[in-house]
């Protein structure tokens, strides 16, 4: 039984259609990678999964719940990572968590989470003035206190130095080695390889391939999966 | 319950740490009636106002300045500024209701309104000799609907716009008719009578504060249609509410 299932999902804007009818499963344990250009449809797709957006039609059960009737109940088992979501400039670092976790029936303990994701030399620290990867691994660690079952991280390392992307892909191990499943939503090649056991390449609103990154280079024949991603979204 | 005290204490520290619109709330009102209250001729009996002072008029408008301030321009920032930023897209993918937003603003914001009406209501008492209440009870109930119906307005501009400039814009349609009929550009004696009617029955309801304050009491008509406003205006705008 897949921990998420995605049937035929469809979804417009007016006439422009975001998500052309979709398919795909994501298994319970694993990391699995969203792929594609921008505006090819995944951040829709996964605003769907999260219940922030109502398909237009097709079907999507995550842990056994339609986010579009049960959305309170998915909402305490997943965790979110928002592109460009942002916290109120004064909200310091332990306050912003320990607010999140007053909303989870479950929550994370908290002293721990500030180990894990090394901020505990700065708890007092205002969301204003915390540095990118800062704001990132804070970030991940709100998207974790509720104690998810998935965490769905969206553009997880745009922005990053090249340290901290490296730093936050041990974290997501660490996440999904924690028992977490994660959905993992990127354009960046090396990260997807780096970190995905499966992926789905999306262009124009479809999946175009799905698969281990392995499988994708050998069915393209080529040796990097960035080549077979240009090769399989359509552009040489 | 535990969500909502941990949202209410985190929002209010937040607000306390931008306190432009507390002390704004708390200490305008005092600083306009000390400053209409330093010109002599205001602290005189006048035949146009019916042998009252003009201070003693004014007072209940200034309760009016207090709560459309921070109901109409307050709230709708607070709110819209949550939604420019994201922090709005970001709570909808929790478990908290979004209603629990909208009542911790409603809850700040009507502290620091009552502190600034107490305030200025005692200096009014102490400095200018304009008599308290007369009917304390049901002022306090009055004023608590008048509140809760001007905010209401607030929460419904803040629910629909989508920007802070679009919520201030909102908020601008309700806040001059509201300054204008609550008598605050001018005495309430001097409006044309078809304006004090109204100023009797629409938010903040400043004819049945006055009632309360130096004539009979509030009639029961005008009890129920600022409660009415108060009530329906709470659940249009939590029903209106999207995170974004």
């Amino acid at each position: 039984m897949p921990l998420i299932e995605v049937t035929e999902l469809r979804k417009t804007y007016g006439k422009r259609v975001a998500v052309d009818g979709v398919s795909f499963t994501v298994e319970r344990g694993e990391i699995f990678g969203i792929l594609g250009t921008n505006g090819a449809g995944k951040t829709t797709t996964v605003e769907c999964l999260q219940g922030l957006r109502r398909p237009d039609s097709g079907a999507i059960s995550v842990l056994d719940l339609d986010p579009a009737k049960d959305i309170a109940r998915l909402h305490q088992h997943i965790g979110v990572q928002l592109q460009d979501a942002r916290l109120p400039e004064k909200l310091r670092v332990a306050e912003a968590l320990e607010l999140f976790a007053a909303f989870y029936p479950y929550p994370a303990d908290i002293g721990a989470l500030l180990r894990q994701l090394r901020l505990e030399d700065h708890r007092t620290t205002a969301f204003g003035k915390l540095s990118g990867g800062l704001r990132q691994r804070l970030s991940i660690a709100l998207a974790l206190v509720g104690n998810p079952e998935v965490a769905i991280l969206d553009e997880l390392t745009t922005g990053l130095d090249p340290h901290s992307r490296r730093d936050t892909w041990q974290l997501v191990t660490g996440v999904r080695d924690a028992g977490v499943t994660v959905v993992l939503v990127t354009h960046f090649m090396d990260e997807a390889e780096r970190l995905c056991d499966r992926v789905a390449v999306f262009a124009a609103g479809r999946i175009v391939a799905t698969g281990t990154p392995a499988e994708l280079r050998a069915t393209t024949g080529k040796s990097t999966l960035d080549d077979a991603f240009v090769t399989l979204t359509g552009r040489s | 319950m535990h969500t909502f005290t941990k949202l209410l204490a985190t929002e209010a520290k937040l607000f306390l740490r931008t306190p432009m619109w507390a002390v704004f709330g708390i200490l305008l009102p005092t600083a306009v009636l000390a400053g209409v209250g330093s010109i002599r001729g205001m602290r005189e009996p006048s035949e146009v106002t019916g042998g009252y002072r003009f201070i003693d008029l004014w007072v209940p408008s200034l309760v009016v300045v207090a709560l459309a301030m921070l109901g109409l321009q307050s709230i709708p920032a607070a709110v819209a500024s949550y939604r420019e930023q994201g922090v709005l897209r970001r709570l909808a993918t929790t478990p908290v209701p979004p209603a629990f937003l909208l009542l911790a603003q409603l809850v700040l914001h009507a502290v620091v309104a009552l502190a600034g009406v107490g305030l200025m209501l005692v200096t009014a008492r102490v400095a200018f000799d304009v008599p308290l209440p007369r009917h304390p009870l049901t002022y306090v109930v009055t004023l608590l609907l008048g509140l809760v119906s001007v905010f209401a307005l607030g929460l419904i501009a803040a629910s629909i716009a989508r920007t802070a400039k679009a919520a201030a814009a909102f908020a601008m349609i309700a806040f001059f008719p509201i300054m204008f009929v609550g008598g605050v550009y001018l005495p309430r004696p001097l409006l044309p009578e078809v304006i004090q009617r109204i100023g009797a029955y629409v938010p903040p309801g400043t004819q049945p504060l006055q009632d309360a304050w130096v004539g009979a009491g509030v009639q029961p008509l005008q009890f129920v249609t600022l409660a009415a406003f108060a009530l329906g205006g709470t659940a249009l705008a939590v029903r209106l509410f999207r995170w974004e």
